[in-house]
Parts: structure tokens; C-alpha cells; sequence
């Protein structure tokens, strides 16, 4: 397994490289963006198209799930819980296509997780008022204030990691399912042909596993994560 | 020779510190166990159960990931080396 790949410098600043990790973000961008335009066409009160039905369908889930999670107070962060799910998954998916996950770099997830942490920071001091949020550090007892501290940082580093963590092992993973099936072959028609024949519609199999069920599960689970800890930090 | 030395043993290291799966392993198969007993209990918060299961197994699972980085790490990205 290597890094992202470098594709080419754009020359300011002493060039800034793009990577494939970049180029793959654009992609994913790209694709929301012609989606949305292409599903909220053509919008209509009366007769209806099954288009449409699917679209208010999702957003209706969406907007019960952040209900239930967060709290009825707090609803107008469901485009934002929306967005960064819809980013994740379609970031995670990429890697089924022969492309590079962009959230298998720790840029992206960095990136991502800081949006969070600055919402984290602005609503707890928005709720709790700047005194109210420094006494909680000092809470139940003076002597947790360093356990506190670390705890704040904490949390946002472990989630970075966890999505990084995830998809990139996903990676090494795949790579080393495809270097074991070539052997294999190798090993029982190396005679015949230098063909892979092993690792034809067999990493198919495990890649429902080690793909598509890890990437869900992975956005699911950062948008559920990001939910609960904004909702524990505005309480 | 140091080479061989500080790769072998890095190699061995990244095998060490993919033991710390065993942790998250017990931890979540412990609150799944607890997850399915109650919803037997209790079959109508089943929803509530598996959304309250799957966010604790994402936490637990953060010392996995810790020691999944490390030997990540220690194999493809190996700051030893680079010491010597």
C-alpha cells in the first residue's frame, strides 16, 4: 500500500501538489452536486412523480432520525448531518470503483472531523455561555481539569482515526487478497498461462464485506457519532 | 545488518500491537450479547437498542484502530529506519 499518489503541481506558492485523494474529492463533489440538481427538478405539489416520492421520502428519515438522536430543538442541523453522510458514504463507495477513497486519507477525515469540532466549540459556548462552558471543565472536581482537557481533543482525534482507520485497512486488505489469489494461480497454472485466474469474481465476494458494509456502517456511524456529541455538548 | 535488525523487529512489533484486537473483540461481542438480551426483554425498542449497540461498538472500537495505525505504520511508513 502507498500514499495517495501526486498528480501534478499547481504552481503558486512554490507549488501545491494534487493529489489523487484531491482529484477523487472533486469527483465525489461533482457527482452530489449534479445529483441534487438532477433530483430537485421539476418539483411539484400536485401529481407528483416517483422521483420526487424516493426524494421527500429520504429527507423526511433524515430529518426523524436527527429528531430522535438530537432532540426537536435542534433539527436545523440536519442539512449539515445530511451532507456529511450522503459525502462519506459516496467518499467511502469511490474505493469500489478502482479509485482511491478520498476518506482513506487522513487530510480528508481531518478535515471533516475539525468542521465538527468547530461547531462542537461554537454551540457549547453558544448554549452554556463562555463561564458556564470553562466551569464544566472544572467538573465534578477541580482535579479532573487535565482528564477534561484531553478528553475535548480526544474525541475528535479518535474519530478521524476511526474513519481513516477503517477505510485504509479496507485497502490493505484488498490488496493483499489480490496478492495471495495471484500466487495461488501462479502456483497452479503457473505452466500454463501468467493470467490471475483466482482473482477473477472472487475478491467480488469479499469486497460485500470489506467494502460496501464497512463503508456504510462507517458513515453511519460518524454522522450517529457527530450527532450525540453535538447533542452532549449543547445539553 | 542494523537494517535487517530494526525491520525484522519492526515487523514482529506491528504483529505484537494487532493483539490489542482482542480487547474490542470481547468488548463487542459482550454488548451485542447484551444488546440481544434486551431486545428478547423488550422487542418494540429493538430500533432504539441497535442504534445505542452500533455507536457504543464504534467507540470501543477506537483502541483496535490505535494499534491498527500503529502496525500500519510500523510496515509501510517506518520512522525507525530512517534513525539509524
Amino acid at each position: 500500500m502507498n500514499g495517495p499518489e501526486i498528480l501534478f503541481y499547481i504552481p503558486i506558492f512554490g507549488g501545491l501538489p494534487v493529489t489523487e485523494t484531491l482529484r477523487n474529492t472533486w469527483i465525489v463533489m461533482a457527482i452530489l452536486i449534479l445529483l441534487s440538481l438532477w433530483l430537485t427538478s421539476g418539483m411539484k405539489m400536485q401529481g407528483i412523480s416517483k422521483k420526487q416520492v424516493v426524494v421527500e421520502q429520504g429527507v423526511k428519515m433524515l430529518y426523524q432520525m436527527v429528531e430522535d438522536t438530537m432532540g426537536k430543538d435542534k433539527l436545523f442541523f440536519a442539512p449539515y448531518i445530511g451532507t456529511l453522510f450522503l459525502f462519506v458514504l459516496f467518499s467511502n463507495l469511490m474505493g469500489m470503483f478502482a479509485m482511491r477513497a478520498p476518506t482513506a486519507d487522513l487530510n480528508t477525515t481531518a478535515g471533516l472531523i475539525l468542521i465538527y469540532f468547530m461547531l462542537n466549540q461554537y454551540f457549547a459556548i453558544k448554549c452554556h455561555g463562555l463561564a458556564g462552558r470553562l466551569k464544566g471543565f472544572v467538573e465534578p472536581i477541580p482535579v479532573m481539569l487535565p482528564l477534561n482537557i484531553v478528553g475535548e481533543f480526544s474525541t475528535p482525534i479518535s474519530m478521524a482515526l476511526r474513519l481513516f482507520g477503517n477505510i485504509a485497512s479496507g485497502i490493505v486488505i484488498t490488496s493483499l487478497i489480490y496478492q495471495a489469489l495471484t500466487w495461488v494461480s501462479n502456483l497452479v497454472f503457473g505452466g500454463i498461462t501468467a493470467f490471475p485466474v483466482f482473482a477473477v469474481g472472487i475478491p467480488a465476494v469479499l469486497s460485500i464485506y470489506f467494502d460496501v458494509f464497512t463503508d456504510v456502517m462507517q458513515a453511519y456511524i460518524v454522522t450517529m457519532l457527530t450527532m450525540v456529541f453535538l447533542a452532549m455538548a449543547m445539553d | 545488518m542494523e537494517k535487517a535488525i530494526v525491520l525484522g523487529c519492526s515487523a514482529l512489533g506491528a504483529g505484537i500491537a494487532m493483539i490489542a484486537g482482542l480487547g474490542p473483540g470481547i468488548g463487542q461481542g459482550y454488548a451485542a450479547g447484551k444488546a440481544a438480551e434486551a431486545v428478547g426483554r423488550q422487542p418494540e425498542a429493538a430500533g432504539t437498542v441497535t442504534r445505542t449497540l452500533l455507536t457504543g461498538c464504534a467507540v470501543a472500537e477506537s483502541t483496535g484502530i490505535y494499534s491498527l495505525l500503529i502496525a500500519l505504520t510500523l510496515i509501510f511508513v517506518n520512522p525507525l529506519v530512517g534513525m539509524l
